[in-house]
């Protein structure tokens, strides 16, 4: 079977069209090496042969051991169900329908995705998903962009490092100012008024990046005085235990999904979401299913709210999203299904334990986490050495620590420890005497 | 096709009836309103705002797509059909009166010279 349909027929006709003397007269501006490089690549290996291969390479895995690392990506807990129903081909295949409404059973998963995003950020009307948190973000800020008219987003610096450049790269082309307020050491100052009279928005995480809990209430309050709109972007896994971002008057909700529904994927694909108050439908970027009846009075979900997107609007459509991550986001959905309401509230609640038993634990032996302000499953831990230096040495330790706070915060060598309801008490011991040798080597230094 | 005689039309489908010295009212025309179908929603322009011949000031939202509304003369909007953000369908249902759109104090009336009157309307609608 050929993969080209063109005929030489069919080629030569083109050809004469054109008046080119042959395809390859059509790639000289392109230098001879590169045309056809000679791309070292090695004889193709029998079956067996590969077999044999991939599982060296696989044996090359290391444990991931007792695992800190959080910085917005976390592992949970997923039902073995989760990932064998995700798996079934139907799902894994299936490509944004261009007739969406002749695959009613996407269409059907994802309103049922919607509902869940709605329920558990209090707010009525989501979309089909995003590409990822900081995207998501992005295209939230853009979206009060236009229903304010004004032209200054003003982010939180607890926002993720990553969200924020992400936030700066999506605005500065557009000419829109990107504002960031500090954080008063651990949490963000309420703004006064006057410092938002020229905001669209303002953005705030909860919880920050940092692990602490943001006052999302006052934020809300001090953005609608000020007739900008507020942007919560948050772990949909702290939803189960924290106030919803409907509950504090948030307009919009967006955040990386991953926390609740997919494996940590070495830092990606994840999924964004995003949901809005219902007087922003018409801003609203990406798809939306929606529920209604056939001709024959029976339930049918069909795509709505179109007249925003590109394939209507053109150029002027609301946002250029009109794909999301289907799989990630229908994996979620599947995965909150089958936990239930408490499944989710004992995942949060296991990791707002662990961390708190890893602080303690820490402040026990001697060591300083930051716990000043409340947190949820992060938190900071000033440490006596680079954070890289640490992350090595406690990784030839077995232990994955945690990411850096980075200089940004103010907060010297710092990183910040994530636990979830999966950390163990041996994991923990782990931790703390990696920490306590790697001290030992330290002063030993110092001495000698 | 309904074409009232006391309303002036733009060839963007929009048309202009004139209320006093340097007022017109402005909404869309039975041809533009049946081409779309089912109004389900209108963005309204902003009253107070200056605009000026042309400028995109609404848009109409129907069932099958999305439309840019222009105004048809320059000046500023001094009032807009708020009544169209309840029932947008006034638009179909009643073109000429309650889908009136906005309002424009004009800054320069000799911009309705240019207008077509009915008879050339029609033409252009059976044109198209």
């Amino acid at each position: 079977m050929h993969y080209l349909p063109h005929t030489p027929e069919d080629v030569a006709r083109a050809l004469k069209l054109i008046g080119a003397p042959s395809i390859d007269a059509l790639f000289e501006d392109i230098p001879a090496e590169l045309r056809d490089p000679d791309m070292q690549v090695a004889p193709g290996l029998s079956e067996a042969e590969l077999m044999a291969h991939l599982r060296q390479l696989a044996a090359r895995n290391e444990d991931r051991g007792a695992d800190f690392l959080g910085g917005g990506v976390r592992r949970h807990f997923m039902p073995s169900v989760t990932s064998h129903l995700a798996m079934q081909s139907e799902f894994v295949t299936a490509y944004t329908p261009y007739q969406p409404e002749v695959a009613q059973g996407i269409l059907q998963a994802t309103f049922e995705y919607q509902t869940m995003m709605s329920e558990l950020t209090g707010l009525p009307v989501s979309n089909a998903s995003m590409y990822d948190g900081a995207s998501a973000v992005a295209e939230a800020a853009l979206l009060a962009v236009r229903q304010t008219g004004r032209e200054q987003v003003v982010v939180s610096r607890g926002v993720h490092p990553e969200t924020r450049e992400v936030l700066q790269t999506y605005l500065s082309p557009l000419g829109i100012e990107l504002t960031t307020i500090d954080l008063d050491r651990l949490t963000t100052p309420v703004p006064a008024e006057d410092d938002l009279a020229a905001a669209a928005c303002v953005i705030a995480q909860q919880p920050n990046y940092l692990g602490y809990l943001e006052p999302m209430q006052q934020l809300s309050d001090a953005s609608h005085a000020a007739g900008a709109l507020f942007v919560a972007a948050v772990d949909p896994l702290s939803l189960a235990v924290l106030a919803a971002p409907g509950d504090y008057g948030a307009d919009v909700a967006v955040g990386d999904g991953q926390t609740v529904g997919n494996p940590a994927n070495f830092g990606g694909p994840a999924f964004g979401f995003m949901v809005v108050k219902e007087a922003l439908v018409r801003q609203f970027p990406g798809r939306v299913v929606g529920q209604t009846t056939d001709v024959d009075g029976k339930r049918a979900f069909v795509l709505t709210l179109q007249a925003r997107e590109q394939h209507i609007r053109r150029s002027k459509a609301k946002s250029n999203i009109c794909s999301n991550h289907q799989l990630t986001a229908l994996m979620a959905a599947i995965n909150l299904a089958a936990l239930g309401p408490q499944g989710l509230r004992d995942l949060a609640v296991g990791s707002v334990q662990r961390a708190h038993q890893l602080a303690d634990t820490l402040t026990q032996a001697g060591f300083e986490p930051l716990t000043s302000a409340r947190f949820f499953n992060e938190f900071v831990l000033p440490v006596a050495v680079e954070p890289a230096t640490l992350r090595r040495e406690l990784a030839r330790r077995g232990v994955q620590a945690g990411v850096a706070a980075g200089q940004e915060y103010g907060l010297g060598h710092a990183v910040v420890l994530a636990a979830t309801e999966s950390t163990t008490d041996a994991d923990i011991q782990q931790l703390v005497s990696g920490l306590r040798s790697l001290e030992a080597a330290a002063m030993e230094t110092a001495d000698a | 096709m309904n074409i009232p005689q006391d309303v002036l039309f733009d060839e963007s489908h929009e048309w202009v009836r004139r209320e006093s010295e340097d007022t017109v009212t402005v909404g869309i025309s039975d041809y533009a309103q049946d081409q779309l179908g089912d109004v389900v929603f209108v963005e309204l322009p902003t009253a107070g705002s200056a605009v000026t011949k042309g400028d995109q000031v609404a848009v109409i939202e129907s069932v099958k797509t999305a439309s840019d509304i222009y105004t048809p003369v320059s000046g500023t909007i001094v009032e807009v059909n708020g009544s169209l953000e309840v029932t947008p369908e006034q638009i179909n249902e009643a073109p000429y009166q309650g889908g009136w759109i906005f309002r424009v104090k004009m800054s320069d009336p000799t911009e309705l010279d240019a207008l077509l009157g009915g008879d050339a309307y029609q033409a252009l609608t059976e044109g198209e």
